[in-house]
């Protein structure tokens, strides 16, 4: 009896090599960290762009995070 | 299989906005309100300038598109870095099945990044905290949580180094206790809280931390079932698609 090779599916194995994780892991850092700066301390501790109006739309969500807001 | 598995995190790290937005709205909008209230009763009695003076974004904005991009924003960045958190954990903290470690990822999620630097410096609302203060605050906070991680790190390398002498459980119980050592050393050296400012009610103050807490949570337990429940289905879907599929 021949078994089916098993299909290159999105199934999961054992374990997923570390050097198979490390691209994507350096890509959700850059974006998670620019996306959590914004949300959570531009306009507050930090400026890059001048004005409070990333500081206020974000104002309930900074607070209701647990970011210092001001 | 990294690229299904980040994009899945982040598609369900935004799918967490749902309950986290209900939550904060019920929650969170009531104390914030109160606080903002609080804050304009003081400001007029000060005469003074203050931020909130002059609206940029109106207070509906604030509580709807504004909270709404927000809870997107960090569901998306948590999202992708949880899915990194599992793809590392998986098959590495013992025999866990996929939803079972998604779980695990997601409480330690929950203690090291939000409940780490909650207990240590608990979230205020409006009219609480120095504004003078904010970079110090927002320092110590940022660096509480770094601090989190890498003694979340050294737990884990102890847990699976004493695995072998002491077991899974037994060397999971010694990585925590090692966890909750260092953190503790941490609270004792970083320097202490915010003051609150004199007058501002206390049972505000709770419940906006509470909310502030509960928010948090949602999304951390919206990712580990969600994230979980989706890839223990890709496993053993893959487990059936070894037997070949009989075509009708």
């Amino acid at each position: 009896m021949t078994q089916a090779p098993p299909a290159r599916t999105a199934s999961l194995p054992a374990q997923i090599p570390i050097r198979e994780i490390i691209p994507w892991a350096v890509f959700a850092l850059v974006v998670g960290l620019l996306l959590i700066y914004f949300v959570g301390a531009e306009q507050g501790a930090t400026s890059l762009f001048g004005g409070n109006l990333i500081h206020e739309f974000t104002h309930d969500g900074r607070h209701l995070l647990g970011f210092p807001c001001h | 299989m990294m690229r299904v598995l980040l994009i899945r995190g982040m598609l369900v790290g935004l799918a967490s906005v749902v309950p986290a937005y209900v939550c904060a709205w019920f929650l969170g909008e009531g104390p914030l309100g109160d606080a903002i209230a609080f804050e304009d009763r003081q400001s007029h009695a000060a005469e003074g300038l203050h931020e909130h003076g002059v609206e940029v974004v109106s207070r509906l904005t604030q509580q709807t598109v504004g909270l709404a991009v927000a809870l997107a924003a960090i569901g998306l960045a948590v999202g992708g870095l949880f899915a990194i958190m599992f793809a590392l954990a998986h098959q590495r903290i013992g025999r866990l099945s996929a939803r079972a470690t998604s779980m695990v990822v997601a409480v330690a999620g929950f203690v090291v990044i939000s409940l780490v630097a909650f207990l240590k410096y608990p979230p205020n609302p409006p009219a609480v905290g120095d504004p003078e203060t904010i970079q110090q605050r927002s320092l110590l906070y940022f660096l509480t949580i770094v601090i989190g991680i890498f003694a979340a790190i050294t737990a884990v390398q102890t847990g699976r180094r004493l695995t072998p002498r002491y077991g899974g459980w037994n060397a999971s119980l010694l990585g925590c206790g090692v966890f909750v050592v260092l953190v503790g050393i941490a609270y004792v050296v970083l320097p202490g809280g915010t003051v609150t400012e004199t007058g501002f009610p206390p049972d505000v103050l709770w419940d906006f931390r509470i909310a502030s807490l509960a928010t948090q949570a949602v999304i951390w337990v919206t990712l580990g079932l969600m994230f979980g429940a989706l890839t223990e289905r890709d496993v053993t879907g893959a487990r059936r698609e070894r037997v070949p599929k009989v075509h009708a």
